[in-house]
This record gives C-alpha cells, sequence and structure tokens, in this order.
C-alpha cells in the first residue's frame, strides 16, 4: 500500500517539537503513507492570527491550502491540533461566499480548489487502521502503562473537526493499543493544560496541568502520550516547574503518540528523537523492553 | 337553489382588517345567492337565530358562513341548520378568520381575499346534497394499554362504571415506573404502599382482563367497534398453575440476569418474580441467562417447582379482543444519559441514576435500603445531584424539560439525609422548577431544614480522583468555578417517550410529535382526545407528568370513555367514499391505495370484481377518489366536481369588485 497524502508540519514541527515531526514522517512511511510536504508553505498564523483579524488568518491557512491544492493534494495531513484547527476553521469558514470573496481579494488569487485538512491521527486511523498498525508491530508495548491525551482542541468544536467524540476520544487509544500498551482510561483526556495561559499566567498553567499530572499519576501509569506540541511542552518542560509550585514529585515522561508507535514498529530512539524529552523516557523504556 | 351568505365580524377579530359589509354586498352577486349580511357574531344565540330565521324567510336551501375555522363552529352551525330543517350537510364555511384576518394586514387586499373564500365556498355549496348519517352499536368494553399509574386509574374507574376493560402490560407486572419509586413528593410517603392496592383491585377486579407480558400486536377497526390482537409472549412458566411461591428463584443457579425491576444495580436469577408486590405475582425465565434455555443444560427449576408449571417449549399466543375505545397509557423511558461523556458515559460505577438511586434507598431493593457506593459498598458522606440531564439540553436533543426532575431529586437529597445523617447533599441545577401544590415549599425544606446545597449551574465533567468523583461546574450565582469531590453522584436522568411508541402510535393511527409523544387532539381544550376517535390518552404517553397529574388524566380519559358509552349506538360521519358501481372496472387500485383497508373487493351480480367501501372503516381522507382513473370512487361532499366547481369559482378570467 502506498498513499501520497500532503503533509503540513507547521512552524513547531520546524521548531520546538522537531521530534514530533521526525517521528510523524518515520512512522508514516514505514506503514506506507508517502508524505509530500506542502510546497512553500507558510506559518497558518495559529494563536496570534485569528485574535486579530479573521480575515488575514483565513488567508494564512487558505494559502496553504490552495498550494496542496495546485500541487495535486486532495488531502493534507498536520499533527499539530493548532494547526488542523486553524487550517479546518478556515476551510469551514470559506465556504460563506462573503468571506471567501474577502479572503480571495487579500491574497489575489481565485481560491478556486482548496485542500482538506485531517489530523495525524484521524489519517493513522481511518486510512491506516489498527489492523495493519499491528501488522507492522515487531517490540510490543505490552509492559507500558500509558494515559492518552488528547488536549482540549483537538476534537473541538466537534462541527469543524468533525472526528472522534469531542468528550471522549478514542483514536490514539486505539492507535496505542494496536502498538500492544496498555491504555487506561485517562478521565482528563480533553481537558486544557492551560498552554494558551502560558505567558501571562504561569498560575494557571501550574494549576492546570498539574492537575493532569496528579489524575495520570494516581491511575499509575508509565507515561502520558499527547499529540500536541503544546501539551507535550507544558506536561514535560513544565513538570519541574510544576512540582515546586505545588509541592508534588512527578517524574512522568510525556511522549508523542508517534515516537512510541515509531519504537513498537523498530525505529530507532534517535530517529524517533527520544533525546529530547525533557523528563529522562530511559528507564521507562528500559523496563518496556523498547530501548 | 337559493342560498344564504353570512360574514362574521367576530368582533373586531376579523372586522379589524376585513370590511365585512363589503364582502357581503359582493356575495349578493354571486350565482344563486338570495340573501347576504354582515352579522357581529354569528356563532352567537342571535346570531344563530338570525341565520335561522333567514333560512325561513328567504326560503333557503344552503348557507355560507365566511367565519371562523371550520373545527371551532361547524358542528354550531350544522345544529342550527338542522334546527331550521335543512340538512346539516347543506353548510359550507369560509375560513376568513385564521386564514385571512390573523394572517394579514392589509384591510383592502385581506377584503379580496375573503371574498373570493365566500365565492368558492358558495360555488361549492351549489353542488352539496343532503347527507344522512347511519348508526352503529357500540362494543362497551375498553382496551387499557399500559399497566402504569395512569392505565391503573383509567382502568378502575371504568371497571367501578361496570365497564369490561383488557389492560395490556408490556412487563410481567403492573405498577410501571410509580412501584419502582421508594417514597414520593412532597409527602414522603411510600410509594408502592399507596398504589400497591389499586394493584391489587386491578388483580381482583372482576370486570378486569390483565395480559401483563403482553404486547399489542394489531388494531383494526373504527371508533365502537375495535378489534385488538394481543401478543402474549413466552415467560415459560405456565401462568394459570404458577401459585408465586417463588421456590424456583431461590435455586436458579444463574444469577447474573439483568433485574430490570431495580435498574440493573445488582443481578438477579434467571427466573423470578420481579419484585414482592408484583401483580400477577407469577414468575417467568429471561430466556437470554437461562441455562437451559440456551445450553440445553440445568432445568432445576422444572425440577423444583412444586406445581411442575414451568414449560421450555412454551410460544408466544395470540388472542383477539373486540373493544369499542382505547386507552394509551404507555408512560416513559429513562433518557440514555450515557451519551454524556463528560459524566463519565456509564464508566464510572459510582454516577447512578435518580431510578437506581431511587431503588438503592428502597427497602424492598437489592440493598435491602442501605444506600451503598456501588463501586465498594461503603456508605457515600457527600453525594452529589445533578439535574436535567437529558432535559433541557438543545446538544442531545431534549429541548423539553422533564417536569418532575426537580421534585425527585429535592425528595432524594432529603431522604439521603434521613438515612446518612452525616452525610452532605449538594444539588446542582439550572431552575427549580416547582409549581405543583406544596411543591415548592418542599424544596425549600430541603434546602432550609435539611441543608442541601443548592447550587446553580451546569456540570461540566465529572473524573475519578483516586476513589472520588471530582464534580466539576459552574456556580452563575456565585460567578466562580466548584468543584466538589463526591463519594456518589446521583444524575436526575430526564424523560423520553417509552420505546417504540412511534410504533405504536401508528398501529393506533394517532399523531406523534418529534420526540415520539403522543399528540392530543387540542393542548388546551382536548387534552386526552386524540384525533382519531375512540382513542384517549393518559399520563407520560403524551408528555412528561408527575404523579398526581398522570392519576388525574387516567380518570378524564376513562371519563371520556363512559361518556362514549353512553350512548348505545353511534353515528357514522357520512363524509365517506362511495362507489359508483356502473363506472367501476374492477381495477381495484382503491384497494391498494387505501391506508386504513376500508375498499373490499365485491361481486356484482354479472360476477365482475367491483370495489365497495366499507362505510364504518372509511376515514374520508380522500386518496382513493385520486387513484381511480374513472372517478367512480367518490368522497362525498368532496366530489371531484365539487372541488372542480371550487376552482373554476376561483380561476374566473375576470374578477368583478
Ligand atoms: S380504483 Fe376505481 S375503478 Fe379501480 S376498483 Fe377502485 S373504484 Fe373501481
Ligand atoms: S376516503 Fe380514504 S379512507 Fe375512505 S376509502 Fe378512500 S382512501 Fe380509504
Amino acid at each position: 500500500m502506498s498513499q501520497r497524502i500532503g503533509y503540513y508540519p507547521g512552524c513547531s514541527g520546524a521548531g520546538t517539537s522537531m521530534e514530533y515531526d521526525a517521528s510523524t514522517r518515520a512512522v508514516c512511511a514505514r506503514l506506507g503513507l508517502a508524505l509530500q510536504e506542502v510546497p512553500d508553505w507558510s506559518c497558518c498564523g495559529s494563536t496570534p492570527a485569528h485574535t486579530v483579524d479573521h480575515v488575514l488568518s483565513a488567508a494564512l491557512s487558505a494559502r496553504n491550502l490552495e498550494l496542496a491544492a495546485e500541487a495535486g493534494l486532495e488531502t493534507v495531513t498536520t499533527p499539530c491540533p493548532s494547526c488542523l484547527a486553524n487550517l479546518r476553521v478556515a476551510g469551514h469558514k470559506m465556504e460563506k461566499e462573503g468571506f471567501r470573496n474577502q479572503v480571495k481579494a487579500l491574497l489575489e488569487t481565485e481560491c478556486a480548489s482548496l485542500a482538506t485538512v485531517k489530523s495525524t491521527l484521524q489519517v493513522l486511523l481511518e486510512d491506516v487502521g489498527p489492523e495493519a498498525v499491528k501488522a507492522k508491530v515487531v517490540r510490543p508495548l505490552s509492559k507500558l502503562r500509558v494515559a492518552c491525551y488528547y488536549g482540549c482542541i483537538m476534537n473541538r468544536p466537534p462541527e469543524v473537526m468533525q472526528f472522534d467524540d469531542p468528550e471522549h476520544p478514542m483514536s490514539m487509544d486505539t492507535l496505542l493499543e494496536a502498538c500492544g500498551a496498555e491504555v487506561l482510561p485517562f478521565p482528563l483526556k480533553v481537558e486544557c493544560c492551560g498552554a494558551a495561559a502560558g505567558m501571562p499566567r504561569k498560575d494557571i498553567v501550574t494549576e492546570l496541568s498539574g492537575r493532569l499530572l496528579d489524575v495520570a499519576a494516581g491511575m499509575g501509569v508509565d507515561a502520558i502520550v499527547t499529540a500536541c506540541p503544546l501539551c507535550q511542552m507544558n506536561l514535560d518542560l513544565r513538570q519541574g516547574q510544576v512540582n515546586s509550585a505545588r509541592g508534588t514529585s512527578h517524574a512522568i515522561p510525556v511522549f508523542y503518540f508517534t515516537q512510541l508507535m515509531g519504537l513498537a514498529m523498530g525505529l530507532s530512539s534517535s530517529e524517533m528523537g527520544i533525546s529530547k524529552l525533557a523528563v529522562d523516557p530511559k528507564p521507562c523504556l528500559e523496563q518496556a523492553g523498547v530501548l | 337553489m337559493r342560498i344564504g351568505v353570512f360574514v362574521c365580524h367576530c368582533g373586531s377579530n376579523i372586522a379589524a382588517t376585513v370590511d365585512c359589509p363589503s364582502v357581503a354586498q359582493a356575495a349578493k352577486l354571486f350565482p344563486d345567492v338570495v340573501f347576504a349580511s354582515d352579522t357581529m357574531y354569528a356563532c352567537s344565540e342571535p346570531g344563530q337565530d338570525a341565520i335561522i330565521q333567514a333560512i325561513k324567510e328567504h326560503r333557503l336551501d344552503g348557507v355560507v358562513v365566511a367565519s371562523c375555522s371550520p373545527r371551532m363552529h361547524e358542528p354550531t352551525f350544522r345544529r342550527a341548520l338542522e334546527r331550521a330543517g335543512l340538512n346539516r350537510y347543506m353548510l359550507e364555511m369560509a375560513n376568513i378568520r385564521e386564514h385571512v384576518s390573523w394572517i394579514g394586514k392589509n384591510k383592502e387586499l385581506n377584503t379580496v381575499k375573503a371574498t373570493e373564500l365566500v365565492r368558492i365556498a358558495a360555488a361549492k355549496l351549489r353542488l352539496n346534497t343532503p347527507l344522512y348519517a347511519n348508526q352503529f352499536d357500540v362494543t362497551k368494553r375498553v382496551l387499557v394499554i399500559g399497566g402504569g399509574v395512569a392505565g391503573i386509574q383509567a382502568a378502575l374507574d371504568c371497571a367501578d362504571a361496570g365497564i369490561q376493560v383488557i389492560m395490556v402490560e408490556r412487563d410481567t407486572s403492573i405498577g410501571g415506573k410509580m412501584a419502582k419509586l421508594d417514597k414520593t413528593f412532597p409527602t414522603v410517603d411510600c410509594s408502592s404502599c399507596i398504589l400497591g392496592p389499586k394493584m391489587v383491585d386491578v388483580a381482583q377486579h372482576p370486570n378486569i382482563t390483565l395480559y401483563a407480558a403482553s404486547e399489542v400486536e394489531e388494531i383494526s377497526g373504527y371508533v365502537g367497534n375495535f378489534d385488538v390482537k394481543v401478543r402474549r409472549r413466552a415467560t415459560y412458566v405456565n401462568w394459570d398453575a404458577c401459585t408465586g411461591c417463588g421456590l424456583c428463584m431461590e435455586k436458579c443457579p444463574s444469577k447474573k440476569s439483568y433485574d430490570a425491576f431495580n435498574e440493573g444495580v445488582a443481578p438477579t436469577a434467571a427466573i423470578g418474580i420481579s419484585f414482592p408486590q408484583a401483580i400477577p405475582k407469577k414468575a417467568s425465565i429471561n430466556a437470554e441467562f437461562c441455562m437451559k434455555l440456551q445450553k440445553g443444560k440445568c432445568g432445576v427449576c422444572a425440577k423444583i417447582c412444586p406445581t411442575k408449571c414451568i414449560d421450555f417449549e412454551q410460544q408466544d399466543t395470540i388472542v383477539s379482543e373486540k373493544v369499542g375505545a382505547i386507552v394509551a397509557a404507555t408512560g416513559y423511558d429513562l433518557f440514555d444519559w450515557t451519551v454524556y461523556n463528560q459524566y463519565g458515559g456509564g464508566r464510572y460505577p459510582d454516577v447512578v441514576t435518580s431510578l437506581q438511586y431511587e431503588r438503592m434507598m428502597n427497602a424492598s431493593g437489592p440493598t435491602a435500603g442501605h444506600i451503598k457506593r456501588p463501586s465498594d459498598g461503603k456508605e457515600p458522606k457527600r453525594v452529589v445531584f445533578i439535574q436535567c440531564v437529558g432535559s433541557r439540553d438543545k446538544a442531545v436533543d431534549r429541548p423539553y424539560c422533564s417536569g418532575f426532575c426537580c421534585m425527585y431529586t429535592a425528595k432524594q437529597a432529603v431522604l439521603t439525609k434521613d438515612h446518612i445523617p452525616d452525610s452532605d447533599s449538594y444539588v446542582f441545577y439550572m431552575d427549580i422548577r416547582s409549581p405543583g401544590k406544596g411543591y415548592d415549599e418542599f424544596t425549600r425544606r430541603a434546602q432550609e431544614q435539611y441543608g442541601v446545597q443548592y447550587v446553580r449551574g451546569r456540570v461540566s465533567m465529572i473524573y475519578p480522583k483516586g476513589d472520588v468523583l471530582v464534580v466539576r461546574g459552574a456556580d452563575t450565582l456565585a460567578g466562580t468555578q466548584v468543584e466538589v469531590e463526591a463519594d456518589l453522584v446521583v444524575l436526575a436522568v430526564g424523560i423520553e417517550s417509552s420505546k417504540g411508541a412511534p410504533h405504536l402510535a401508528e398501529k393506533l393511527r394517532i399523531s406523534y410529535d418529534h420526540y415520539g409523544f403522543f399528540m392530543e387532539a387540542h393542548p388546551k381544550l382536548k387534552p386526552v382526545e386524540t384525533n382519531t376517535a375512540g382513542v384517549y390518552l393518559a399520563g407520560c404517553c403524551q408528555g412528561p407528568k408527575d404523579i398526581p397529574t398522570s392519576v388525574g388524566q387516567g380518570s378524564a380519559a376513562a371519563a371520556k370513555v363512559l361518556t362514549l358509552f353512553a350512548k348505545d349506538k353511534l353515528e357514522s360521519d357520512p363524509q365517506i367514499s362511495r362507489v359508483n358501481q356502473n363506472r367501476c372496472v374492477g381495477c381495484l387500485k382503491c384497494t391498494m391505495t387505501c391506508p386504513f383497508g376500508a375498499v373490499k373487493d365485491v361481486k356484482d351480480r354479472a360476477g365482475n370484481t367491483k370495489a365497495e367501501v366499507v362505510e364504518t372503516v372509511c376515514q374520508g381522507c380522500g386518496i382513493c377518489t385520486v387513484t381511480c382513473p374513472h372517478g367512480a370512487i367518490q368522497l362525498q361532499h368532496f366530489t371531484d366536481n365539487q372541488i372542480l366547481a371550487e376552482v373554476n369559482a376561483l380561476c374566473q378570467p375576470e374578477m368583478e369588485f
């Protein structure tokens, strides 16, 4: 099976979450998904643009979607839920004639056809499927007890994302189960970690992220698995901050789901960028026998 | 023909936006109209007298009344015609209120439209012929579908009045949801103690035949003469012999059966009597969990039963009954709250429904009346109640208020304090709706006397943390977020129409709304009638209701049945289809299209196939008349020619005003 699909790494993929980008590409390649990067892609405007100007924000995304369509890519996938939200919202808004015209004027193009956008989670679940994933597993994660954390925007708002359950998503759970991991039912899987308030209100972040870590630790997980660069950064990089603010001593490694999938499929830890994680994942991976 | 036209002002209802005198003036020029006038209130006594007077004075053969909807006053004016010696079907009404004055503001245009409506009514009237009703016998027996408290009340009232009652109940016992309740609000008296005696009355009443574990399979016929087929489900126990001793239940080795009566709080045996006060008190087998029926092994109950009444070979049987009226009292079902993933979607054992909680508090329930957490059997000290779960929530397509959850939540919070004096209760609510007698006082008592903490706001999520549940919600009065740790969460689930209600409505030929609740004939003036003659409604099948209202409606439905049965003969409506046998070619297209099965085939003297309409079954819908390629089947009072006359009157090349 070889399927060609557009790929939008987003700015974080090129910077703060290079290991997510690398592991996504490697896992997709292993599963026979030929990712083709959207030519000349630019920032989608993620967090700031839509707070300033909806038309401008949509134009940033529309440009990427049009470039993809011009390159013959009907579908574009992105691992980052924030990019996903922006690209999808833009597509959604562009369905309205008046809005579309404003964007056209800004871009000075026709926006005749736009690619559709899916999260990498959706593509892996729907286009590849857990059976095919299972078939590629060489080192099952059977000794790993994990909590899957989707964050608050991966499946919301449901009418825009149109994938999985907004309150109780299961796609990541299913994929990791296919890799042999024991996935515990994480009740806070769609709670906010506070990412957006990261700069101005550290107290909110430590409170919200701290709660996630407390509940996951209470369940006895070996690791938390994420699908969002911001969630990952908050839980992983700030774990020390959270600990000192709340008087806890958590040391839970926080992986991208693609990293664990890659390890299960026999890809090396350097290919998966494991060394980029802040909380030391070594003990966890060693006891699971995948290192 | 000599026609009289009467244009009603309806006070200012019509006259404010229609020039009534000029409508009457214009009508004088219509063919065959010999008299026209306008009047303040045509339906009033002087108004009717004026019509009668004019009929006599001007020797009228037919009358057009231009006024309100015929739904309102057609019978009134028909009676007036009869008093003046005319046939009641020599009346036509032009609806110039609902169709004109109430919907348009432009007086000039309204006057034109009103005049046109009168014109077509007069044109149709010219082709009217007198029609005469036939009389038919009434079977004075009533079918009550559903044995909850509303059905029980309707059945007992009818039976006490000497009417034979057939009661069909889907479950193995009557009692409905009320039998499951521990206490009732606002008096906090024992639910089964007040319902129990009524259930016994049903069982012992000589005029009531009870079919439990049964469903209505088929209904045909018409008011006064319904034929009903009832499917009696196999219970694998011969109920004539079963004494209800309960030995089988004790000895049954399969103890994993779903206990529907206890809302699945604890499992039960595969054979048994659903609860100690069950009526009829007969055992039945849940085939899904019976080892003998599933795997062919066991049969312990058959060995143990002293009266040898177990019958593994039993099949469903069908019984036929004739009745003259039907009361639908099929009750409600609980909203399936597991769609609320934010409340755990059924994944947390310590999140229970209000009805499960009711069983947990009941002395004859699975926990013998001790409130215990399902997860570890511990007594909860902090109980959180969440209201409006599946009520007033557009997101789950239940925008309506279920009506009684505010009250039962208050009751359960009060009872919690009685059961566990050192407990704390919290109620998350949206508004408190407690309009009944003594209701508001009760919810206040819960707060002031029992110290139940009421928090106004929705709960956004529940999640487990260790062995407690964290309930997170908004306090919209304080304008903050709140988090409460709870040992047990009770969801006040709303109600929805009972499973299969639309299906039954179709069998009964009554309408139902978007949510599956049966529709009354008029929301204010005909609350227990339906649009199908002889079919009445009681209880929650029509919409959410508490016990007093359901009982009241049960009695009201019984009163309607008795009114119907007060006559020995009913009159049929002559506005039905008739076949012109000379024109009919016997293609029988009409039999295929009639939704009521009112057309049958007969042979004429020469042996040719012809259609014939069964007068009492025909509902006068007219579907057959448009099907017939020869115009042989005609709906009386709405013939093709009458409708064409209306169209022609409307489409005259030139209209003079
Ligand atoms: S459709 Fe008309 S012609 Fe055919 S059987 Fe019926 S009445 Fe006769
Ligand atoms: S009028 Fe309607 S109910 Fe009567 S015979 Fe025709 S189709 Fe049937």
